[in-house]
């Protein structure tokens, strides 16, 4: 079983997110770590891209601010990795888009994932109809691809469920990451349908950020996805995020665990 | 013709590398735009409102002064800048507009750059009595802003987009961004030869009438096929147009002319098929102006339309096929095909079809006098006529 859905059986599960670089490297490897310590239970850490289509304006703004030198070497966040993983063991996940991935080479990225200590990626920009391309290499070395569905997925959910391996990223709402007040009303039947089709543990995100929110979408599914209100808290905090992390984390875990 | 395939690749080229929120409805475009197609109504509608709306045919028109001056090939330009709305973007968005009121649709949305697609989706949707609303990099609302007053006049919402470079490559990750947020009403009109599958396909096939006129026009005029193609190359909209009837007519040569803004050995240029590489972006596999790391570079050009640093993927694989072949030209040769083809021909083009014309002036002199070279005038100019006189640096009152 993969270490994605095997964190899962114990518990309902919290996933934070930071964009690495943000606002440098050193800050970042203490913000997963804070995190794993405040209670989440993986961490989706951001590579930044020029062009985030998936992502609101909170994670953009982040993007912006990890690459003011664009040329940022993607090997940094790799090393990045290797010191979050000297310090933690929580399961790591990229949250990266096809052309990074692509431009480092798809077997030299997959392998370095490996190397360094990653478990899974999420690639927003790759639909269920092109992931085959990036496939021989994930299973070479051993990553997840986290699919996404949304509630627009409808008959597409049984051939994604089939395929899917860590977790299931289930879209919230329509439209871009960031915070929200409400969610679309057929989540919970959309869980259902995926569950009929597989034992892949299945995450809620996009727009979630309160306490509450994060309870309630734990009540639905096995666990709740937070990003934009973790970037935020560092987009707030600078180099003092990781003790504003920590304890934000702490509360979303008390309100899962209720 | 290279066509589109099920998964719209054109050789390893296009695809559909969207988030997952939109696949649904891409598909289902795709699936109605097949049966639009096989539909003699949907065609018969399109074809009258090309005829009776946008003023098509365009002309064919002999460009006697030029081809005396230039001393070589015999010159034809296609006009689309006499197209209502001034550009050959109408052709495409007409197309689009009567698929999306098909599919049910409300609301168009559209990005734009130097403001012709804007207009022509706004025009449309005034037209079909639909909600528009219109994305546009900050920097083209202020360097296009008669355009910006043009939608409005038209009823569309015009949204300037601050987020990145603030250019039409930060106007089509809006647009996307509210294509995903209101799948169900809304249908995005894409404006060039670009994006994720079916737009590629779909927006070819709506500019193909171009090369299917200029054939047949051609055919009339002296019974016979041109030897070069040529149209300037933003995203690649006019110019497939403008190929697509020729590409299985291996005796013609196809030439795209792309914007080297100041030069293509320098960062300011919008040169892509040249000096991108393989990559992924907006939907699609092309070739992008780019980093090493895959960060998408800003491009350059004195011309809104061209400043665009990706180019549409059949276009890619012409360009890797050795079909069609990709030239650059600066910022300065085409001002100086603007004021060239103005003072010769008595008209003004857009500053991009000025791309197009600037490679005709250095091609024909090289060619026999039994050649014969077809250029598409993609838009005519008068939207640039002050930004032109600005370059110059000739003052006028506003």
């Amino acid at each position: 079983m993969s270490k994605l859905a095997e964190q899962f059986n114990q518990r309902k599960n919290f996933i934070a997110f930071v964009t690495a670089n943000d606002p440098d490297m050193e800050t970042t490897v203490k913000n997963v770590v804070a995190l794993a310590e405040g209670g989440a239970d993986i961490v989706e850490i951001g590579i930044p891209f020029s062009d985030p289509v998936a992502d609101g304006p909170v994670i953009q703004a982040a993007d912006l601010r990890a690459l003011k030198d664009p040329d940022l070497p993607i090997e940094k966040i790799f090393q990045a990795v290797g010191e979050i993983r000297q310090q933690t063991s929580v399961p790591l996940v990229f949250l990266v888009y096809l052309n990074v991935v692509l431009q480092y080479g798809y077997e030299e990225f997959t392998r370095d994932c490996q190397k360094f200590g990653v478990n899974g990626l999420i690639i927003p920009d790759l639909p269920y109809e092109e992931r085959d391309e990036l496939t021989p290499y994930t299973d070479k070395y051993d990553l997840d691809l986290v699919p996404l569905i949304t509630v627009t997925s409808a008959d597409r959910i049984p051939m994604i469920a089939k395929k899917a391996s860590g977790f299931i990223y289930l879209v919230s709402s329509l439209g871009v990451t960031g915070q929200r007040e409400a969610f679309a009303s057929n989540l919970a039947e959309v869980v259902a349908d995926i569950k009929e089709y597989t034992t892949v543990p299945v995450a809620i995100g996009f727009g979630v950020h309160t306490p509450d929110q994060a309870r309630e979408m734990t009540e639905i599914a096995d666990g709740a996805i937070i990003g934009s209100a973790c970037v935020q808290i560092v987009a707030d905090n600078g180099t003092q995020a990781p003790a504003a992390l920590k304890k934000y984390a702490q509360t979303i875990r008390q309100a899962i665990d209720q | 013709m290279v066509t589109g395939n099920k998964a719209g690749r054109f050789a390893e080229y296009g695809g559909q590398y969207v988030p997952e929120t939109l696949m649904n409805e891409l598909n289902h475009m795709a699936d109605a735009y097949e049966e639009a197609k096989q539909d003699p109504a949907f065609q018969k509608e399109l074809r009258d409102l090309l005829a009776n709306y946008a003023n098509r045919p365009s002309l064919l028109y002999y460009a006697k002064n030029m081809t005396e001056d230039l001393g070589g090939a015999q010159i034809y330009f296609k006009r689309e800048d006499l197209n209502h709305t001034g550009a050959h973007k109408i052709n495409n968005v007409i197309g689009q507009a009567l698929l999306a009121k098909r599919m049910g649709k409300t609301r168009l949305i559209a990005e734009t750059g130097a403001g012709q697609h804007g207009v022509a989706t706004a025009t449309i949707a005034a037209l079909f009595g639909m909600d528009c609303e219109i994305f546009m990099g900050k920097e083209d609302t202020d360097r296009q802003q008669l355009n910006v007053y043009r939608m409005e006049l038209l009823g569309a919402k015009v949204h300037a987009v601050t987020s990145g470079s603030m250019v039409l490559k930060d106007a089509i990750n809006a647009a996307l961004q509210d294509f995903a947020a209101h799948p169900t009403d809304t249908f995005y009109v894409m404006g060039s030869a670009t994006g994720p599958h079916p737009y590629p396909m779909i927006v070819r096939d709506f500019q193909s009438v171009i090369s299917e006129e200029s054939k047949a026009q051609l055919q009339d005029r002296i019974g016979r096929l041109p030897d070069k193609v040529i149209a300037c190359v933003g995203g690649g909209s006019n110019a497939i147009g403008s190929f697509a009837n020729y590409i299985n007519n291996p005796s013609v040569d196809l030439i795209g002319v792309e914007a080297a803004g100041k030069g293509v050995d320098t960062d300011l240029t919008a040169a892509t098929i040249e000096k991108g590489r393989l990559g992924v972006f907006h939907g699609m596999k092309s070739l992008f102006l780019q980093n090493a790391t895959g960060q998408i570079n800003p491009v350059y050009s004195i011309s809104a339309g061209l400043d665009y640093p990706g180019v549409g993927p059949e276009h890619a694989a012409l360009a890797a096929e050795h079909r069609a072949h990709y030239v650059g030209i600066t910022d300065d040769e085409a001002v100086a095909a603007f004021e060239y083809i103005a003072k010769q021909e008595g008209i003004i083009a857009a500053i991009e079809s000025c791309h197009a014309v600037a490679y005709l002036q250095k091609l024909a002199p090289t060619l026999a006098k039994d050649q014969v070279i077809v250029c598409t005038l993609s838009g005519r100019g008068d939207k640039d006529v002050a930004a032109i006189a600005k370059y110059k640096g000739v003052a006028l009152d506003e």
